[in-house]
């Protein structure tokens, strides 16, 4: 019998849906894990404790015209004090430069010795800057960012073969303010967000665009128009994963490839053997797992490409129930078959 | 034909329609469901087809549950899942017998279909556990992966995509485990296939 005065579910689950919604209205609206977007570098009072770096004192000696947007000398003629501005490109920040990979180096090291006179000699622009390989080639500290293979990929890649001799580490990387990212920050998202940058830096700013190309360019959001949910995986999937080829042995993946060759399909991304898994997620999973432990890293594993079964353990689980029931039913129904026959 | 009980009027049409846009779009959902877990280049329906797919049923199947909440809201069919809590184990337990030992000794159902009880305990505890827990669930998820940037970014410690797309699954899972059973105990009518008749002309025929 039906007991007329008891509740019909559908109006509990009404109103836990009503509770839910402002719940989740509520969560939403406080939540503080949005990803932190990467600060440009910008002009910040001095904080860098410059007494910690062994070769700052003398660096300074460059850095009190460098380290600022202006600079000054006493004109021998004149007797004048003359006030300059520094261009832009030869400003280095000290506040990023002493968190860089490079810090610990003296500007000489790198620089040749006679910039320590003013004016300095014209011909010292003809200065050749040193590239990634130069330094980090064949050293075994180094060996594991495998340097030599970073060289090749971008030897081949549409950057080193279009643009020649002008496309050099440097447009991407500079040495003064480089610090490694995809290997040591925790945040996926930054990184992400970080190595995107680069890309944006050329191919989001058609002043930087130009100076390579006399081409017109192209408008991403719209050249991207065929993704689904555009936004989400610009922030949640490099440029490079689609646009380079990525080798399982490199983090960041240098051999970017001409966008006829980009990656287009859904499938290369959301499958079980997802391209996703090459490079970045993988390390960062494998980095996770060591950490955490297998279960915990898998499940927290911030990896997403929505789809494809991350799990092979929850597979196995899954089909073992399927197969329980469908053993169960045939069983029953023989049974039924055979007891009412 | 048995015409010694008349065949019980206990479907009506709006039931039978949303009964079966219900059955067609769990196929669908399921078959690209499983697509879209399981992808790789070769599988059958192509990604974004399946993604393309399941995003239209899954819309249809939110207006098609929509349609049989505020029908259980408000028509006497929503009595049907109320489960009347007082010897409910009880009875639970008996059902459970005449399924697992009743039913090979010929015995009658411990609860026959009536117009006033057309689901057995099992049926009730089962379909409200369905309806209003796991298919409201499955809906809500498929929402917040259909659109992202609703979901939370990170719900105790864990990647909010990551989890719902999780649960997502599991409840999808939960589901079709149910559907395969569901369909089996179809079978179970005064003939195999006349539950499933029942289900188009909506007349129910008694043991």
């Amino acid at each position: 019998m039906i007991h007329k005065a008891n509740i019909r579910p559908a109006w509990v689950v009404l109103v836990l849906l009503l509770l839910f919604t402002l719940a989740f209205t509520l969560v939403k609206t406080s939540d503080s894990s949005t990803p932190k977007t990467v600060q440009p570098e910008q002009e910040k009072p001095t904080i860098i404790d410059l007494s910690k770096f062994k070769n700052a004192a003398e660096n300074e000696s460059c850095l009190k015209c460098h380290g600022q947007s202006k600079y000054t000398y006493e004109n021998p003629e004149s007797k004048k004090t003359v006030t300059k501005r520094m261009y832009t490109e030869l400003v280095l920040d000290r506040n990023v430069f002493y968190v860089s990979n490079h810090r610990e180096f003296k500007c000489t090291d790198c620089h040749s010795e006679d910039y320590s006179t003013f004016p300095h000699a014209g011909n010292l622009r003809m200065e050749a800057k040193a590239n990634c390989i130069d330094c980090h080639g064949g050293d075994e500290k180094y060996a594991k960012f495998k340097f030599e293979q970073i060289e090749s990929e971008f030897q081949a890649s549409v950057h080193s073969e279009k643009h020649s001799q002008d496309f050099t580490c440097w447009m991407c990387h500079n040495a003064h303010t480089y610090k490694i990212n995809a290997r040591t920050n925790e945040n996926l998202k930054e990184t992400i967000t970080y190595d995107n940058l680069i890309c944006l830096n050329c191919h989001g700013d058609v002043k930087n665009y130009q100076l390579l190309t006399n081409k017109t360019k192209p408008n991403i959001l719209q050249k991207h128009e065929w993704l689904p949910n555009q936004a989400s995986h610009f922030t949640n999937v490099r440029c490079i994963e689609c646009h380079a080829k990525n080798e399982d042995t490199l983090v960041v993946a240098h051999h970017v490839v001409s966008k006829s060759q980009a990656v287009r399909k859904c499938e290369s991304c959301h499958s079980k053997n997802s391209i996703l898994y090459a490079s970045l997620y993988k390390y960062k999973v494998s980095e996770k797992i060591q950490k955490e432990g297998i279960i915990l890293g898998l499940l927290t594993g911030d990896a997403t490409s929505i789809g494809p079964d991350k799990s092979n353990t929850l597979n196995i689980i899954s089909l073992v129930i399927f197969g329980f029931t469908l053993l169960v039913i045939i069983i029953h129904a023989v049974f039924r078959i055979k007891k009412l026959n | 034909m048995n015409h010694h009980t008349e065949p019980l009027y206990l479907y009506p049409i709006w039931i039978r329609i949303w009964h079966m846009t219900n059955a067609l779009l769990c196929l669908v959902l399921i078959i690209t469901g499983l697509s879209i877990q399981f992808s790789n280049p070769e599988t059958v329906v192509k990604f974004n087809a399946a993604v393309s797919a399941h995003n239209v049923a899954g819309i249809i199947l939110t207006i098609s549950y929509a349609v049989f909440f505020i029908g259980n809201l408000f028509t006497p069919n929503g009595a049907s899942y109320v489960i009347p809590v007082k010897g409910f184990l009880i009875r639970l337990k008996k059902q459970f017998i005449y399924y697992t030992v009743g039913i090979f000794q010929r015995q009658d159902p411990p609860f026959p279909v009536t117009e006033e009880s057309k689901f057995n305990p099992l049926q009730q505890v089962t379909y409200v556990v369905l309806m209003y827990g796991f298919v409201p669930f499955v809906i809500l998820s498929g929402w917040g992966l259909l659109y992202p940037e609703i979901t939370l970014n990170s719900f105790i410690g864990f990647s909010g995509l990551d989890l719902t797309d999780l649960l997502h699954i599991t409840a999808g899972f939960v589901i079709s485990i149910i559907m395969c059973v569901h369909v089996y105990f179809c079978t179970i009518g005064k003939k195999p296939l006349s539950n499933f008749k029942s289900m188009i002309n909506g007349y129910h025929e008694s043991h």
